[in-house]
């Protein structure tokens, strides 16, 4: 059996640390999820007017979001912004500027789909049953958006959290640079650590995504 | 905006975007390859295989590329497995393809209706010949907007090749904006760089999924 350096994991407080690098990441998509699902929302709805240059804007905006790489977005609003506009953003404000971006693009567009994914006769039937507009949303639109909407929208949550790895890229100290610093720390004690140390963050991840798309699966299945 | 250091810096990028793409078609293809032997398995219900396909595409569509491409590409050797970061790259991006155009051919294959199978059967068919000549190609045409958005996310994901240490065009502007502080100009380059590869492959896939809207599929 070869040493695979797991034992560095339970030196000092490696392990603690590593959970809190974890956390970091995990704080960024939490707070960014926070905010883009009522902004997607709100993007969602604005989407499905008729007003072609508010059309035109937010499809913009929204192609623009979901066409470039998180990581090229990271990169434009750490080093461009700050360069262009002389502010000075923090690597953990940057996160969550894109990923709240790049979040409510992606709600506004699946609130969107679920919005035109209803079929008129749903509007007409309800007017044809005497129910007034704010009675047709209440009681027959948004429970049929809402179901379609929540699976796709915990889907996106582990998407978001996936995505929060690519903040080492810009400096932030989280899971994957803690890891680093660990493997660094103890290259002489045990060469081997980067495999234990790197099979733990893997699982991790694995860990906080895995029960969070069982659920959305579920979820989909039953409402189905 | 200085545009001599943008010409200046052009064939930098150039070479990064042609590596960019070599390894991105390459991993792309072989995720094809996977995704398609693990539908099929999967669809099937061959025993034993199946429960390993499933395990792989949990692992695979639960961990983030870059922590697989860290694991690949610096772990990996500690057990004896050495590989060059161009194949890590490939590897990595074919891993976590995989599962997703296995989840997009699983789609494809099930929404045919059983029947479509057995009346191939009945019809005295192989099962092989049911499966080439009636199932795939309903399910292939199917499961088309599926597999043109993993195309596009496989090729965004290619962005974090840079951490393995391979020259692609993050590497590239990361490099530039650390040399010379022309950060508006790299900027605007990478962004370019990418719209050349991203855009055709988004327009392709929002022309061909209306085409499919059209012939009725899926409804």
């Amino acid at each position: 059996m070869p040493d695979l350096g797991l034992d560095v994991l339970f030196k000092g407080k490696n392990m603690l640390r590593l959970l809190g690098g974890l956390w970091v990441a995990v704080k960024i998509s939490i707070i960014s999820v926070a905010l883009s699902i009522p902004l997607g929302i709100l993007l969602g709805i604005v989407m499905t007017w008729k007003n072609p240059i508010i059309k035109a804007v937010t499809r913009v905006y929204l192609e623009f979001i979901r066409i470039m790489p998180q990581l090229v977005l990271l990169f434009i609003v750490f080093f461009g912004t700050t360069r262009t506009l002389g502010w000075d953003v923090s690597g953990e404000l940057a996160s969550v500027i894109v990923f709240t971006a790049w979040g409510t693009a992606e709600m506004g567009d699946l609130v969107r789909g679920a919005l035109i994914s209803i079929p008129k006769h749903q509007y007409e039937s309800s007017a044809a049953l005497a129910l007034s507009p704010a009675q047709t949303y209440f009681y027959i639109i948004i429970p049929q958006t809402v179901r379609r909407l929540i699976p796709l929208s915990i889907n996106l949550i582990t998407r978001m959290v996936k995505t929060t790895s690519l903040i080492l890229m810009i400096g932030v100290v989280e899971v994957l640079k803690v890891a680093q610093q660990i493997i660094e720390a103890n290259r002489m004690t045990s060469p081997n650590a980067a495999f234990g140390v790197y099979l733990v963050v893997l699982i991790m991840y694995f860990l906080i995504c895995w029960p969070i798309s069982m659920l959305a699966r579920y979820l989909e299945k039953k409402w189905r | 905006m200085n545009w001599d250091f943008i010409q200046e810096y052009l064939p930098l990028y150039e070479s990064a975007a042609l590596l960019t793409v070599k390894i991105g078609v390459a991993g792309i293809a072989l995720s094809i390859v996977i995704g398609f032997l693990c539908a099929v398995v999967l669809f099937f219900k061959i025993p034993v295989l199946r429960q390993a396909v499933s395990v792989y595409i949990e692992i695979s569509r639960n961990t983030p590329l870059l922590i697989q491409l860290f694991f690949i590409y610096y772990a990996l050797p500690k057990i004896g497995i050495k590989i060059n970061p161009e194949v890590c790259g490939m590897v990595g991006l074919a891993f976590l393809g995989g599962s997703y155009m296995a989840e997009a051919f699983r789609s494809g294959l099930e929404a045919i209706e059983p029947i479509q199978m057995e009346s191939a059967l009945s019809l005295g068919m192989e099962k092989s010949q049911a499966l080439r000549y009636v199932v795939l190609p309903q399910a292939v045409s199917i499961s088309v907007p599926a597999f043109v958005a993993n195309i596009i996310f496989l090729l965004k994901e290619t962005s974090v090749f840079s951490a393995i240490s391979l020259m692609d065009l993050m590497f590239t502007a990361k490099d530039l904006i650390g040399q010379y502080y022309k950060t508006t100009e790299s900027l605007f380059l990478l962004v370019v760089f990418y719209l050349i590869i991203l855009l055709p492959v988004s327009l392709l896939g929002s022309f061909i999924e209306r085409r499919l809207r059209y012939a009725g599929f899926g409804s």
